[in-house]
């Protein structure tokens, strides 16, 4: 039977082949078939590699996503990197420069050799294990910010697409809220509830909230006039299942895109709210921390600031380069801009 | 036209009337007593009540609500805690270094950030464009407060061309202020051009792919024309939009820039604010930082009006 | 006009050709299909003459017309070939050459006039672009010739119109004011790239006709591309055909279109339906599937400053469909025709008037569906199924063909072995392979989804299938093939249908009664042969006089 897939590649050639009728098919068949052999649509192959193939084939996904991975093994293995605990302080060991080696007092009392590669803070304590200890804090931080603010973004913007009654008000609220900038929401909101890390958490996350519930309700309404919606009406779905089998899974692409971005959003909050000194509580090591309590040293001690500074930026830079390269790969529409 | 104007100016009421709810809310939502906070450890219960009464603290909250609006539109923001004066002179007080800040950056953002995104979009592809590209990424990612540090070392510290810190008055001289705010201009500017660049970029080359584009070429237009009275024409309006969406960025980053650089305004009085916990500030600065930026998108949204004659007829 | 045209054609010829292309290949960057774009194609354009590049998708019309014009994107190089404008070889000139070759010795209109012109200048501003480019005449000298070619290609009040942005005009006004700005400076060869395909049949007979009249006062050489064989019949003089990049067959337009030499083209022109409508046997006594009486959409939005917009899409429709019958809507855009279609499937709600589906089955009664609520309505979903015109966005891309096609009768209750089982059933009858069924809609092409799409409503076993302008999107070889399997079905399933299309040549080909319809009324219903045979109303008539090269007999 000439049934048409889209591997025909064969019989596509230019340069015509004869008719692909054989004797017996009737005379409706036949023409069927001549129309398929000759036609421009059974010439045409389709390729396309999968979306995984393309992904991680993107230079900016592979350059981010694997200085993310160090990142991500670095925080891991902490302990064994020749860290000490980053509590550990010792005021004989002040306001060492990188490199130096000096003594650190340990909880069980005994004075050990130990070399700062990064140097001290004004309390003696490693600058070093405070980075690398810092490094799981940020990553948490940021991780834990994009799952709380996507996660309640899209049950917000799934609302606001579907219930009519419901979009108005709603965006109206969401309007409000990005009005007020993200970093005072912060931290007032931290002030009220003091320095924690879910409090902080869940600071950052709420300005965040309103640009992913936008999103996702012009996803909503995009994809509802989209035919295969309404065919789906047709067929006698329920609106739930055509939200959870049509609508949910075409949104999944620019949403993993907008989580990347809002993580790499929380992780510089968070810096920043603890430089400010209205983060998380001292004893924790941040990076922000860090660096809050080498200012007053700077002229001086830089080292205090830019070793975590450089850090941070890594951190940022790499989320945002795999955030683009999946927005490339991912979502068509932008893509095309390269 | 006129309905555009008037629909876009009605629809900020809303807008401002949940940022007054939220903001409201946020304060009074505090665990712990402010009264309380504001008596001092020493004070007695009745102490604490008369001062609670005096704050207007033992009313229903919608009562409070109604009055705080009443008060807001009087313009009277309240009483600091901390500082002890009215907190709309307070406001007043440390306006003119913000806004400096602010205007100087968003001038020089815009003036280096447009042409390089038109550029880069013309030789897409080109060394100018990657370049720019890597730049944008790198403006965002890297907090201000570390560039601004890595300037500070470079420029003041190092060079000695720049001051590290402090702020002089416009009135005490054009060249003194300056002189002072060119390196936390150019530090806060990093973002804001990272941010208009890229989307001058985005918003030129999705201009370019479209058929008015085609049509201009195939007049036989030179080039400069076609991006410029064409593609650029046509480009503004998303550059315009994200102009005005930037300024949330802005202020943020304006916290952040006064801290480090020592300058006497908003931001660092919002920290201050924070850190003594005095919430008639915290309210009204917030207050202030979202009205405005609701009235700069506002501002935007109008010009909408010069830049796409489908909205004008 | 399309003999006259002929003769002096066939007379003008003979002088210097105004454009030579030989030999031409263009490339297309790696990774596609094919290799080239365009491979070795050789043809000319004389002094007023219109030649026509006529093809399917894919075939590369598109780009020769744009190579001409030295605006091929770097994507595609130039491999081989030379073309030559008035003798000079333009093949490789430099940009600045090119530029001013543009406007004033070729010019080229595109297709979608929406999106062609620039929205933030003022219509006389683009013409005048032209004029301030190309030549040293002062603002007054400008502005008369812009107004003088302005009523030219005819349109109304010209000191408004240059004045006027855009989007102030209607798609017709703006494809005239595309090809003002075309031949303002009187350029010896004008290439069209499918510039009246996003119109109303009308509309396109009208800018056929200025193109026509203007290009035979200047004596300006036509590049037609089109892949409407009827427009080529109205307008051509001769005709190139192209496959893929080949070109396949050319010679003067009675020639290729009678009695075409290749197998090709003879298959083409065996696909392109024709006007005439024989007499259909209808059986009277069919039982009645669907009842339309009364129908009513109308549109009422208050602003907020009281000001009411009303639009009435859909006034008093009436008509019946019989079993084993097709019932086609005919009309131009905003004629209504799919928001009554829409009302029927109910994806959207009618304002009025009723919709009695069935009675059909003894024992059964008729239920009105115009007005039911969400939950009355579900059971009785199943019996009208739809088919979309864009088979690119009507199937899910992240469920498999078998996911799509089980998706309704699961809803039902029926069981998924059974469900599958019926798909197999269902993709033997459209012609496709069972291997489909694991497959993902971006594996097939537009013909093969639109069966996709055909045998997923009918997994539900409709009684009445509605296909809105199901074919529109497709090539005509495939549209033909799609058409050929609506007759198969109809006849197996005894389904009655109802076609909308804009394209007369369509229903005359798919309908039993035809009903046409106009600013949401109709204006006319009848059996298909009478209608199109002895049309009554006078926007029926207007609207068959104005389809293109209606009186050509296609060979092959």
């Amino acid at each position: 039977m000439a049934g048409t897939t889209s591997s025909s590649g064969a019989s596509g050639a230019p340069g015509l082949s004869g008719p692909a009728a054989t004797p017996g098919m009737n005379a409706a068949e036949a023409t069927v078939a001549n129309y398929d052999a000759l036609s421009v649509e059974s010439a045409t192959i389709v390729t396309q590699r999968s979306a995984w193939q393309r992904v991680r084939a993107n230079l900016s996904v592979r350059i981010g996503g694997g200085v993310l991975a160090l990142l991500v093994a670095i925080s891991l293995l902490a302990p064994w990197l020749g860290t000490v605990d980053p509590t550990l302080f010792d005021p004989v060991s002040r306001d060492l420069l990188p490199g130096k080696v000096g003594e650190i007092t340990t909880l069980e009392g005994e004075t050990i050799k130990h070399r700062f590669l990064m140097g001290s803070d004004s309390f003696g304590r490693d600058i070093y294990s405070r980075v690398i200890y810092g490094t799981q804090v940020s990553l948490i931080v940021g991780l834990a910010t994009a799952v709380v603010a996507l996660a309640f973004g899209i049950v917000l913007g799934l609302c606001a697409g579907f219930f009519r009654w419901l979009d108005g008000p709603l965006m109206r609220v969401m309007d409000g809220l990005m009005a007020i900038p993200a970093i005072l929401i912060a931290i007032a909101l931290v002030a009220m509830w003091r320095g924690s890390l879910p409090t902080v958490i869940i600071a950052i996350a709420i300005p965040e909230i309103p640009r992913v519930t936008r999103l996702v309700r012009s996803l909503v309404l995009s994809i509802r006039e989209e035919p295969y919606v309404e065919a789906a009406i047709s067929l006698g779905t329920p609106t739930w299942k055509i939200m959870l089998r049509h609508i949910l899974p075409n949104t999944v692409a620019p949403l993993v895109v907008q989580g990347t971005f809002i993580c790499a959003s929380g992780i510089l909050t968070e810096a920043i709210l603890s430089f400010l000194g209205v983060g998380l509580p001292p004893d924790i090591p941040t990076w922000g921390n860090v660096m809050a309590e080498g200012r007053p040293q700077f002229n001086q001690y830089p080292h205090n600031i830019f070793f975590p500074g450089i850090f941070l930026a890594v951190t940022v830079l790499a989320v945002n380069i795999l955030g683009d390269g999946l927005r490339d790969t991912l979502d068509p529409k932008m893509a095309k801009r390269g | 036209m006129f309905k555009f104007l008037a629909r876009r100016l009605l629809s900020t009421l809303p807008v401002l009337a949940v940022v007054a709810v939220l903001v409201f809310l946020v304060l009074r939502l505090t665990p712990g007593d402010p009264a309380a906070v504001l008596a001092g450890d020493a004070a007695s219960t009745e102490q604490i009540a008369q001062i609670r009464a005096g704050l207007g603290l033992d009313r229903s909250i919608p009562e409070q609500f109604v009055i705080w609006i009443g008060h807001l539109l009087t313009g009277d923001l309240g009483q600091s805690y901390y500082y002890k004066m009215p907190v709309a002179d307070l406001i007043g007080q440390r306006l003119e270094p913000t806004m400096s800040l602010a205007v100087l950056t968003i001038t020089l953002a815009v003036l280096v950030a447009v042409p390089l995104g038109v550029i880069a979009a013309w030789r897409f592809g080109g060394w100018l464009d990657r370049g720019l590209m890597a730049f944008s990424v790198m403006g965002f990612s890297v907090p201000v407060f570390v560039s601004a540090y890595i300037l500070i070392w470079l420029v003041s510290l190092k060079l000695g061309w720049l001051p590290v810190q402090g702020y002089k008055r416009i009135a005490d001289g054009v060249g003194p202020w300056l002189y002072h705010l060119a390196l936390p201009t150019i530090t806060l500017s990093l973002i804001y051009i990272a941010l208009i660049a890229r989307v001058t970029r985005a918003s030129v080359l999705e201009t370019l792919g479209e058929d008015y584009i085609r049509t201009a070429r195939a007049k036989g237009l030179p080039e400069a024309r076609v991006l410029m009275r064409h593609a650029l024409a046509n480009a503004a309006v998303p550059i315009a939009t994200v102009i005005g969406i930037g300024i949330a960025l802005l202020i943020g980053g304006v916290v952040v820039t006064e801290s480090v650089y020592a300058i006497p305004g908003l931001g660092r009085l919002t920290v201050d604010a924070v850190l003594a916990r005095d919430f008639p500030t915290i309210q009204g600065v917030i207050l202030f930082f979202s009205v405005v930026y609701v009235l700069v998108n506002l501002a935007v949204d109008l010009s909408y009006v010069f830049f796409d004659p489908r909205i004008r007829y | 006009m399309a003999d006259m045209n002929n003769q002096a054609g066939a007379g003008r010829a003979a002088e210097a050709p105004i454009l030579t292309v030989e030999g031409l290949t263009i490339g297309l960057p790696s990774g596609g299909d094919r290799s080239s774009a365009v491979r070795d194609v050789s043809f000319e354009v004389g002094r007023g003459e219109i030649v026509c590049l006529v093809g399917e998708s894919g075939s590369g019309k598109s780009v020769i017309a744009q190579s001409v014009m030295g605006l091929l994107p770097k994507a595609l190089p130039l491999k081989a070939g030379r073309i030559l404008l008035q003798g000079e070889d333009i093949t490789h000139a430099p940009l600045s050459r090119l530029r001013e070759l543009r406007a004033t010795r070729m010019s080229m209109i595109f297709q979608e006039p929406m999106t062609a012109l620039n929205p933030v200048m003022t219509c006389g501003d683009q013409i005048d672009e032209v004029l301030s480019q190309h030549t040293t005449l002062d603002a007054a000298q400008r502005r008369a010739k812009v107004l003088d070619i302005v009523k030219e290609v005819l349109l109304p009040d010209p000191e408004r119109i240059v004045a006027s942005y855009p989007h102030q005009l209607s798609g017709g006004q703006r494809q005239r004011i595309m090809i003002a700005m075309a031949l303002v400076l009187d350029p010896v060869l004008l290439i069209a790239d499918e510039p009246t395909t996003a119109l109303d049949v009308t509309t396109q007979a009208q800018i056929l006709k200025l193109i026509a009249d203007l290009q035979g006062r200047h004596g300006t050489g036509v590049l037609f591309i089109t892949h409407d064989f009827g427009v080529v019949a109205e307008i051509a003089h001769r005709v190139a055909v192209l496959r893929l990049g080949d070109m396949v067959e050319m010679g003067p337009r009675d020639q290729v279109l009678k009695t075409p030499d290749h197998a090709y083209t003879r298959m083409l022109m065996a696909s392109v339906p024709t006007l005439r409508v024989d007499e259909r046997p209808l059986d009277a006594g069919a039982p009645v599937v669907l009842k339309v009486d009364g129908l009513v959409k109308t549109y009422d939005t208050t602003g907020w400053f009281g000001q009411r917009r009303v639009v009435h899409a859909a006034k008093a429709v009436s008509f019946e469909i019989r079993q084993g019958q097709t019932l086609g809507i005919v009309g131009e855009s905003g004629s209504g025709k799919s928001t009554v279609a829409r009302c029927i499937a109910r994806l959207i709600d009618p304002s009025d008037g009723t919709v009695l589906l069935g009675g059909a089955l003894p024992g059964e009664r008729a239920e009105d569906i115009a007005r039911l609520s969400a939950s009355r309505l579900r059971p009785l979903r199943r019996r009208v199924q739809i088919v979309f015109q864009d088979p690119y966005r009507s199937l899910n891309p992240r469920m498999t063909v078998a996911q799509a096609m089980i998706e309704g009768p699961v809803n039902y209750g029926l069981s998924k072995p059974e469900a599958m089982t019926r798909a197999r059933g269902l993709l033997d009858l459209v012609r496709m392979d069972a291997s489909a069924l694991d497959r993902y809609p971006h594996q097939f092409s537009g013909g093969q989804r639109q069966r996709l799409c055909i045998a997923r409503a009918l997994m539900m076993e409709p009684e009445l299938l509605i296909a809105d302008e199901a074919v529109s999107a497709l090539d005509v070889s495939v549209q033909a093939q799609v058409l050929k399997l609506f007759e198969e079905i109809r006849e197996r399933l005894k389904l009655a249908m109802l076609f909308i299309t804009h394209d007369l040549r369509v229903a005359s080909q798919v309908c039993d009664t035809l009903a046409v319809m106009s600013k949401g009324e109709v204006v006319e219903i009848g059996p298909a042969h009478r209608v199109f045979g002895d049309p009554q109303h006078a926007y029926t008539r207007a609207l068959f006089a104005a389809a293109p090269g209606r009186d050509f007999a296609f060979g092959g």
